[in-house]
């Protein structure tokens, strides 16, 4: 298409013009304030981004000079984002619940000469850190609740009083904002995205206008959006997330963004859209999840009993159209039931009925949570990619939804694995390196290959499957990787396992210690007659060493290669727990703690000789009482590994 | 806007008195704190100054109309708004539906227009729905709008209460311990909400609180009641030096 290729060539702010030739009276942003929903073409869109520019060149922003924002999701975050790169200055989003030390060192790190604020509370920070940051020269602010003490004070400027020094700078010379966009070329750099260091400062990533750009069209060329698709921004500016979708998608294909009245009232906003796509982190998805349960939990029992049922034919459905199989012809009648019946009005509860695709990335989303909304007919994605790339490189196709995979490179996007698993990216969406920092991008980008610090392999489907980090991942003794985390989240799609800790570094077969879900299993043996006292009875009970047996041999069969298979087992006769250091405060288990706690048993998964040891379990009361309870442990090998 | 005087205010129920000789005045635009242990006789002022007791002898004043012997929509009608200790709202109702009744002394189309909706009528709906849109803003209660009141926080149901007396678009705002029973979190939010109703909508508040911290910090003046009678008024600083009010919070040693 010939515009697809038009849109290339130009910047943001000339393409936000080429918009307003296209259509310049269909609404491009939408916000809801006041209790209602208040519209802006493109035209006055971009009115508002001429002004914007005009007169934040009249308060000494030039080419390159950096502009800062701190903000919720409002329209004056593109404005002002857009305004600042037309005179070819670049942006920056902050996040919001940063600190003010935090701040500092970005203003400081980022040479921020003019800050954007959406309020008071945002403002306040800058007015505490206010002599650690000589390089900013003004604080913009949008909400002027709160304010009145600043107002004598002129390193702050009330947005409203920029409009009008744009308007006058207009009335000098209409030809100015033409001139400044026009010298804009679209391999400039235009913002500056922070990645999430996980140690020290954040690195700002320099993202381009074309980086921007050619996500959005190559997003949109597999998943087509109409330009009357309805947007919903709920993510934080900060983000790149946010940033691919309100620059670049937005952009690209001419949808509408609507912002939610705030942040809490974002979930209600996002009933009253209906979007028709949207993206989010896991925990969005999972809190959807919860609304939707609880919203069946409320319901009568006959809403509850056609939800059990249907669900079922969902899931059923679900299978064959994520593989693009065409469905038996009584199922599909069912599932039309099903989706009538039920999911229809059931997911526009929740303002995912006109929901045509959505994606999630960030982190590993788990598979029964995908199974769920495909069921429910909610077309839901995996997309994987970084800041670095622009936000999104690969995503799953329609038909062709794998959950436990990230799906497949976008057009124009490249990939391969390096000789240390590594997940190597190229594409035009690739950022040009951090800023101030020449030797961190030289480790970022190798040869014209954006390093992921991931590691991960490609299926024979052609699917690329993300282990973990790279750091994380573990070597066996023939020097074969692996990654322990992925292997528990397998283990554990068990219903009768509740945490897994995987060994294997270094040593000739993956060996792992179980922990049964005290519930099911518990239900499982009571449904059998099998009498239990405590967990630690429950858990060496041989029926349930059986039950586990039968959960490892399915693993084994399952894992995608051989070395991933666990050959010794046993079954820990305590549940892993916080208060004992056994697990962090967010439930992730502490690999290293657990290996020197239980050594004996360590040892012992790695001594084939021995098949059952007597252990000594110390317990420790919430009263401070002790005792010490002595108890038999199995280990058990699965003869057919290796 | 007017300054609001009680002159000698006694009230007396029985042989009790709850407010003997007591006499203050409340000037515009400030924020004027009214403190006391329990029973001092906070709340019996606030109910003389609303209409809802009518003091036994003395004047209550509001710049030239006297309150003295005024009913609460009277008084109401003069432009005194107040939001109860104990929050007064029809708990099944909605956060708007609250506060679009608490308007309803504004809509002024009668009978027929009304049945027709037409004119008149939906002009001033729409104009009412407008204010007390930008009091949820104020309050910062969007997500509450659409929620029974009865089914929200006790902190959110207290902002609602302040929010009801604010949809009359008062000069003067009695508080009744807005604060009591919030959380931390909720109180910064609702010292910020006076000081903004003050400075912003140019309002006078009158402020009955037992956290002393905040009534420090926000008053422009203070009143001292205790067993009725007032022992200490003044600015917060002289305020909690003078002797007689350490003595009505602490006790004689």
């Amino acid at each position: 298409m010939e515009d697809r290729d038009a849109v290339l060539q130009y910047t943001i702010p000339q393409l936000l013009r080429w918009r307003v030739q296209q259509s310049g009276d269909k609404v491009a942003l939408r916000e809801k304030d006041f209790g209602y929903w208040n519209t802006l073409t493109w035209k006055e869109y971009y009115d508002y981004v001429h002004k914007t520019a005009l007169g934040l060149e009249k308060i000494g922003l030039k080419k390159e000079d950096k502009l800062a924002l701190i903000t919720d999701n409002i329209p004056e975050m593109l404005i002002v984002s857009i305004g600042a790169q037309a005179i070819g200055a670049i942006s920056a989003g902050i996040y919001q619940t940063s600190l003010p030390d935090e701040i500092a060192d970005i203003l400081d790190y980022m040479d921020v000469s003019i800050v954007f604020c959406d309020d008071q509370e945002q403002v306040d920070k800058l007015v505490e850190i206010r002599d650690r940051i000589p390089g900013v020269k003004k604080v913009l602010y949008e909400d002027p609740r709160g304010m009145r003490d600043y107002r004598s004070d002129d390193w702050f400027m009330f947005i409203d009083d920029l409009y009008v020094l744009g308007e006058k700078a207009r009335a000098e010379n209409p030809e100015r904002f033409d001139q400044l966009i026009d010298a804009g070329h679209p391999d400039d750099v235009c913002h500056f995205c922070l990645t999430s260091g996980t140690t020290g400062l954040p690195k700002g990533a320099m993202l381009t206008h074309i980086n921007y750009i050619n996500m959005g069209l190559q997003l949109t060329e597999v998943d087509h959006l109409e330009a009357d698709d309805e947007y919903v921004s709920f993510l934080p500016f900060a983000w790149i997330g946010e940033q691919m979708n309100s620059f670049g998608v937005a952009l690209a294909t001419g949808i509408t963004i609507n912002f939610p009245e705030s942040v809490e009232t974002a979930m209600e906003d996002l009933k009253e859209i209906g979007p028709h796509f949207m993206f989010g982190a896991p925990r969005i998805y999972e809190t959807l999840q919860s609304q939707i349960w609880l919203k069946i939990d409320e319901s009568y029992w006959l809403n509850r009993l056609f939800y059990r049922y249907f669900i079922k034919v969902g899931e059923k459905a679900a299978s064959y159209r994520m593989s693009g199989k065409a469905m038996p012809f009584s199922l599909r009648i069912l599932a039309w039931f099903g989706k009538s019946l039920v999911f229809l009005p059931l997911i526009n509860q929740i303002g995912m009925q006109r929901l045509r695709r959505a994606y999630t990335g960030g982190a590993a989303l788990g598979p029964d949570l995908f199974t769920f909304y495909q069921a429910l007919g909610v077309n839901l994605k995996q997309i994987y990619g970084q800041t670095e790339i622009t936000g999104i490189a690969y995503m799953h196709r329609d038909g062709d939804v794998h959950p436990d995979t990230v799906g497949i490179p976008l057009p124009g996007t490249e990939c391969k694995i390096s000789e240390d698993g590594e997940i190597l990216s190229c594409s035009p969406s690739v950022t040009k390196g951090y800023y101030k920092m020449p030797e961190k991008t030289a480790e970022l980008l190798q040869e014209g290959w954006l390093r992921s610090g991931d590691a991960g392999y490609i299926d024979e489907s052609g699917h690329l499957v993300v282990i973990d980090r790279l750091s994380d991942v573990m070597h066996n003794s023939k020097g074969e990787m692996f990654s322990p985390m992925f292997l528990e989240n397998k283990l554990k799609f068990s219903p009768y396992i509740k945490e897994a800790v995987i060994f294997g570094d270094g040593r000739e077969y993956i060996a792992t210690l179980i922990n049964i879900d005290p519930i099911v299993v518990g239900k499982w043996a009571e449904d059998r007659g099998i009498s239990f006292s405590t967990f630690m009875d429950l858990s060496q009970r041989p029926e349930i060493a059986d039950l586990i047996n039968k959960q490892v041999v399915e693993f084994n069969k399952n894992v995608e290669k051989p070395h991933f298979r666990i050959r010794r087992f046993a079954i820990l006769y305590k549940l892993l727990d916080v208060d004992d250091g056994e697990l962090t405060k967010t439930g992730k288990i502490r690999r290293k703690f657990i290996q020197e706690k239980y050594e004996d048993l360590y040892d012992a998964l790695y001594d084939e000789s021995v098949s059952e040891k007597m252990v000594e379990a110390f317990f420790q009361y919430q009263d401070g009482q002790t005792a010490t309870v002595e108890t038999k442990l199995e280990f058990f090998t699965m003869e057919d590994v290796k | 806007m007017a300054t609001l005087n009680v002159n000698d205010v006694t009230l007396a129920f029985g042989g009790l008195n709850a407010l003997s000789e007591v006499s203050l005045s409340i000037e515009p635009e400030l924020i004027t704190s009214i403190i006391g242990p329990n029973g001092a006789g906070k709340t019996s002022l606030l109910n003389c100054i609303s209409g809802f007791y009518h003091p036994t002898k003395g004047k209550i004043l509001y710049g030239d109309q006297n309150l003295s012997k005024a009913s609460p929509h009277q008084v109401s009608s003069l432009g005194i708004a107040r939001a109860f200790q104990n929050i007064e709202l029809f708990s099944g109702m909605t956060v708007l539906d609250n506060l679009l009744l608490a308007r309803h002394q504004n809509l002024k189309y009668n009978i027929f227009q009304a049945v027709f909706y037409s004119g008149k009528a939906s002009d001033e709906e729409a104009k009412n729905r407008q204010y007390v849109e930008e009091i949820i803003d104020f309050m910062e209660l969007e997500a509450y709008r659409k929620k029974t009141v009865g089914s929200l926080s006790y902190g959110i149901q207290k902002s609602v209460e302040v929010a009801r007396a604010l949809t009359l678009g008062p000069d003067l705002l009695l508080l009744d311990e807005p604060m009591a029973g919030m959380n931390i979190e909720e109180k910064e939010d609702m010292v910020r909400f006076v000081m903004d109703i003050q400075k912003e909508r140019h309002t006078t508040v009158v402020l009955v609180e037992h956290d002393l911290g905040v009534v420090m910090d926000i008053s422009d003046y203070v009143y001292v009641l205790d067993f009725g009678q007032l022992i200490g008024a003044g600015q917060p600083n002289e305020v909690a030096e003078n002797p007689k009010v350490v003595e009505a919070y602490i006790g004689e040693e």
